[in-house]
């Protein structure tokens, strides 16, 4: 996908886009109760601390959970076909994200997937997931 | 269904509904505020009542003051307001609030409504509205989904996966919609004519695998609803609808946080609802649910214990949800064809209390005393249930 303007990080999330800079993907994980989440918080939805949430390195591959081919973008100039997909990482938490590298149409629920990186012209990056090699 | 279930001093909230209209449908040119003056003076006319006697108001999708804006444009200064956001499931949360004003003698009688200019104005964005300071917009709009349409996109994928359905399947409900509003003169699709499984399946393909057909209109619209004790509905103009129960859900604002996109909190607001009413699902007359989209009736179909998980579309294949059908459901034509203004939730109220006065002519479900009502906000987002019936 071309780059798009992405709203800027805050104090909350800053940890997670500063890790994209270098191509690696996070998950907030609580050094309490071991939980993950996404997106960032400013407190632990499994225990409730709010003084125990860290970036972890994910492993950067999961599993498709759903997705969908869109023909009708809400952005003008937007390339279609694209495909936007719930994506379930093997830490087990869902993110959001576009399918990439293959026929929209080829796409099913259970692929296996890898991350991979669409540069900010802010320097961040925006991970999208690609087939994960066999 | 037992007539003794509603008796008044028995179950139900002690709250009734007295009067509904809807205001001018379609492509109307009017400013909001001007299709929420019709949808409330003709409501109020069905009731008998008049301005003077509304002290509680609810609604929404007017400004950010929304109960303020409409209390100050129809120059009442209402006890009681509510204007909690919840998309088009916002209507059956009021009418639960409102049943709880008026019990607890904060209101006497109260006007909840919606309207929308939506066609005439062209103000609905296919991306939805995020803020910028919302998870949201860091994490989900850089990717361009569709708002809603492609989260219901990707429940819809997930679920003819998961149970082995098809998209011919799911077709079903547009077209069982479509029978509906061919027998209703206010629907959008009034003379249209009947809609086929390859019409559906060969419109315009948006968010795989919904069609432009598995989607619900864009139209301008509005309705109200009027509530009062059940005491004072005694003697007023039209039959009491008697509000039985009432419940709601709230489980997220991303497309990530629902674990399993097939199971929505419809489940909980629809058990709630009818343990309040002391009934079972088997005991509802006529259902009308939020049709957003094709997938949205299949789920709300499953929660609602209509049916067992993975098997809605199954259930319907046989005509089931058509005129005529055993189970009468969007009996305006829903969604899909009859008008669908953004937040449709106050629509399905004015349709099942007219089911329940028998005031629907070609479309009347005979004998209806017992209705659910079930309106679905945002991105299955807020979930919200209403119980309705009639002693007679
Ligand atoms: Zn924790």
């Amino acid at each position: 996908m071309k780059a798009p303007s992405v709203a800027p990080a805050d104090v909350v999330t800053v940890g997670w886009w500063d890790a994209t800079r270098e191509h690696r993907l996070t998950v907030q994980r609580c050094a309490e109760c071991s939980g993950v989440q996404h997106p960032p918080r400013s407190l632990c939805i499994h225990c409730g601390r709010t003084d125990t949430l860290r970036f972890d390195t994910a492993a950067g591959t999961g599993v498709v959970d759903s997705f969908t081919v869109v023909y009708r973008s809400p952005v003008p100039d937007a390339d279609v076909p694209y495909v936007i997909a719930r994506v379930r990482l093997d830490e087990g938490v869902i993110c959001l994200t576009r399918l990439e590298n293959a026929e929209p149409d080829a796409w099913c629920i259970g692929d296996r997937v890898a991350v991979d990186w669409v540069d900010l012209d802010d320097g961040r990056a925006l991970p999208v997931f690609v087939p994960a090699p066999r | 269904m037992n007539g003794h279930l509603i008796g008044r001093d028995q179950l139900g909230t002690g709250v009734a509904v007295v009067g509904v209209a809807e205001s001018d449908l379609g492509v109307t040119d009017q400013p909001i505020l001007g299709l929420q003056t019709q949808a409330i003076t003709r409501a109020l006319d069905d009731a008998g009542l008049a301005l003077r006697d509304v002290d509680g108001l609810a609604t929404t999708g007017i400004s950010r003051f929304s109960a303020t804006q409409l209390a100050d444009w129809l120059g009442i200064q209402p006890k009681w307001t509510d204007s909690t956001f919840a998309g088009g499931s916002a209507y059956e949360m009021y009418v639960a609030r409102a049943a709880q004003a008026i019990r607890a003698g904060q209101a006497e009688t109260v006007l909840v409504s919606f309207a929308s200019n939506q066609r005439s104005a062209r103000s609905r964005s296919l991306g939805g509205v995020v803020e910028a300071h919302t998870p949201e917009a860091q994490f989900e709009t850089p990717y361009a989904p569709l708002y809603p349409l492609s989260y219901y996109a990707m429940a819809a994928q997930r679920y003819l996966h998961e149970f082995g359905a098809t998209r011919e399947h799911l077709a079903e409900i547009a077209v069982a919609a479509r029978e509906w509003a061919l027998l209703n003169p206010k629907a959008f699709r009034y003379g249209a004519g009947p809609l086929t499984v390859e019409d559906v399946l060969a419109s315009p393909m948006i968010s795989s695998p919904l069609t432009t057909a598995d989607c619900c209109l864009v139209t301008d619209g509005g309705g109200a609803v009027v509530l009062t004790s059940s005491e004072r509905a005694r003697d007023l103009r039209k039959t009491p609808v008697e509000v039985l129960g009432y419940g709601e859900r709230t489980t997220n604002t991303s497309m990530t946080a629902v674990d399993d996109l097939t199971l929505t909190g419809a489940v909980g607001s629809s058990a709630d609802a009818l343990a309040r009413a002391g009934l079972s699902i088997s005991d509802i007359d006529v259902i009308e649910v939020y049709d957003s989209f094709t997938i949205t009736v299949a789920l709300t179909l499953e929660a609602l214990g209509v049916c067992g998980r993975g098997e809605a579309l199954d259930f319907i294949q046989d005509g089931r949800i058509r005129p005529g059908g055993q189970l009468p459901l969007n009996t305006n034509g829903g969604g899909l064809s009859y008008c669908h203004p953004g937040q449709y939730g106050v629509l399905l109220l004015v349709e099942a209390v007219r089911q329940l006065r028998g005031e629907c002519g070609p479309r009347q479900v005979a004998g209806a005393r017992t209705a659910l009502a079930h309106g679905t906000g945002g991105i299955l987002s807020t979930h919200a249930t209403v119980i309705l019936g009639v002693d007679r």
